[in-house]
């Protein structure tokens, strides 16, 4: 399983990413794997209002629906259209192609606790 | 309490299946991809542990009767070597379970029943015949399911007989790669395949011969994940989901396996009278006319006001939408009808129709 070093993660399995004050967010690999088959994603509008550790949207696999959880507050500025289309861009490439949004983040105390790649594979570790 | 394990549990780990704690089993729920694995079945064949499924037997001189007393089919109607689609019923009409019923003579009759019913089919069968006459052989058997349009050409290797002579809804006792088999023409998917009844110490050799002769048809390891969608496509009940002991027959709609010719039968009465009355639910297929996957325990609306309820919904892998059965009041079960499946507080668009929702000939079979 792969955890690239350059992004930051939840313990609600998201991974986040801010370049200048835009943070763009997805689910980790771990997350995916654990879900199986991704069939359906729900996402905000652009301009809605997310709220950090709230629930943002929804992922289904054909088991079981999971909430998405805002690793920050913000406004979402980009959402990925593609992989609600598309949602098993999230199982085959969840850094990259299956991106969910982009949040303008209006703390940035809220980057605070976010953990580190290190950090989150040991989290799972001890979650297992 | 610890979750039991089937004599498959560690070639299951060996092939990384994740694992359900279901009904007190831990068992596969996928292994390469529940989506995969569906789709294997539908057109080529896919291998099962259903070893948490109960074996019950009723033994003895009067063991007919007996049988005829529990089940709402009529044993009369199959000969030695057949088996039956039945239900047993409580004095009101409430589903106990539906099984599977192996007849290998007058006197001797074994019950295939859910995992989550095991302990309580066993009891109740005891409570209402003969007890001396029923007896728990869950421990004594391993079960596998070998199902998909190539299910006789795996296994007709592996048998000295000609598994395609065996008709649909019977069995043989024959050996399956030297070990002494129950054999069946049955299955929970609606392709063609066979159900294979065998020795706990047997399963682990049995199951990778059968793996073995599938490997030149891409045979996978198919989980509870996809034994799940396979049914649903097919519009077939899951106890504790569409049957329960507080749903009836009729309106589970299995009319069909109720047979009410026969003199008598425990909740007979009930399901007369219901037949004759009419039900204030009755099950139904939907699909969804929009983006979305129904959960059991949704609410259905039609017209904007409740009408009943998701018993099992999925993404079907094979018509790509959401479909799903649902109890529902008698003005919403015509096929045709719009409803509304409430998803989140939203109420998305379906239609009530016919099951099943897939029929084998929409897929040819790939070798």
């Amino acid at each position: 399983m792969d955890f690239p070093k350059d992004l930051k993660y939840t313990r609600e399995h998201e991974w986040i990413k801010v370049e200048d004050d835009i943070a763009t967010v997805g689910i980790t690999d771990y997350a995916q794997d654990s879900l199986g088959d991704v069939v359906y994603v729900e996402l905000p509008q652009e301009g809605a209002t997310v709220t950090k550790n709230e629930p943002f949207g929804v992922v289904e696999s054909v088991k079981a629906v999971s909430d998405l959880y805002s690793p920050v507050s913000g406004s979402v500025v980009e959402v990925n259209d593609a992989v609600i289309e598309s949602p098993e861009a999230i199982n085959e490439d969840p850094y990259g192609d299956a991106w969910m949004i982009r949040i303008e983040v209006g703390s940035p105390d809220d980057l605070g606790d976010l953990i580190t790649a290190e950090e989150y594979q040991r989290f799972i570790e001890e979650e297992k | 309490m610890e979750p039991k394990r089937t004599p498959l549990y560690e070639i299951h780990r060996s092939l990384k299946a994740k694992f359900v704690d279901f009904a007190g089993w831990l068992m596969p729920v996928e292994y390469s991809g529940v989506i995969e694995e569906h789709l294997r079945v539908r057109t080529s064949c896919g291998l099962f542990d259903v070893s948490h499924m109960g074996e019950v037997e009723v033994a003895g001189p009067g063991a007919l009767d007996a049988v005829q007393r529990l089940i709402t089919n009529d044993m009369g109607r199959i000969g030695d070597g057949g088996c039956q689609y039945t239900l047993l019923c409580r004095p009101d009409g409430g589903v106990v379970d539906d099984c599977i019923v192996y007849r290998f003579s007058r006197e001797r009759f074994l019950f295939i029943a859910n995992a989550s019913n095991t302990q309580k089919v066993f009891e109740w069968m005891r409570g209402q015949v003969p007890a001396a006459s029923v007896i728990d052989r869950s421990g004594e058997f391993a079960m596998l399911a070998v199902q998909g349009p190539s299910s006789v050409e795996v296994m007709r290797p592996l048998m000295e007989m000609e598994p395609a002579s065996i008709k649909g809804f019977h069995f043989v006792e024959a050996k399956i790669k030297g070990a002494e088999a129950v054999v069946s023409r049955t299955g929970y998917t609606g392709e063609d395949g066979f159900e294979v009844y065998i020795d706990p110490k047997d399963a682990p050799g049995v199951w990778k011969a059968v793996m073995d002769s599938g490997a030149r048809f891409g045979m996978l390891p198919v989980g509870l994940g996809a034994r799940d969608t396979l049914r649903l496509e097919m519009g077939y009940p899951l106890y504790g989901h569409e049957l329960t002991d507080e749903t009836t027959p009729i309106e589970a709609g299995l009319n069909r396996f109720v047979s009410l010719d026969k003199p008598d039968f425990i909740g007979k009465g009930a399901i007369e009278a219901q037949a004759l009355k009419g039900v204030e639910k009755t099950l139904v297929g939907f699909e969804l006319l929009e983006a979305g996957v129904p959960r059991a325990g949704y609410e259905i609306n039609l017209k904007g006001t409740k009408a009943g309820f998701v018993t099992s919904g999925t993404l079907s892998p094979v018509l790509k939408k959401g479909i799903g059965m649902a109890y529902v009041i008698p003005g919403a079960k015509t096929p045709g009808t719009e409803i509304e499946v409430i998803i989140r507080k939203r109420a998305v668009r379906a239609r009530v129709r016919k099951t099943p929702f897939y029929r084998r000939k929409l897929f040819e079979k790939t070798v």
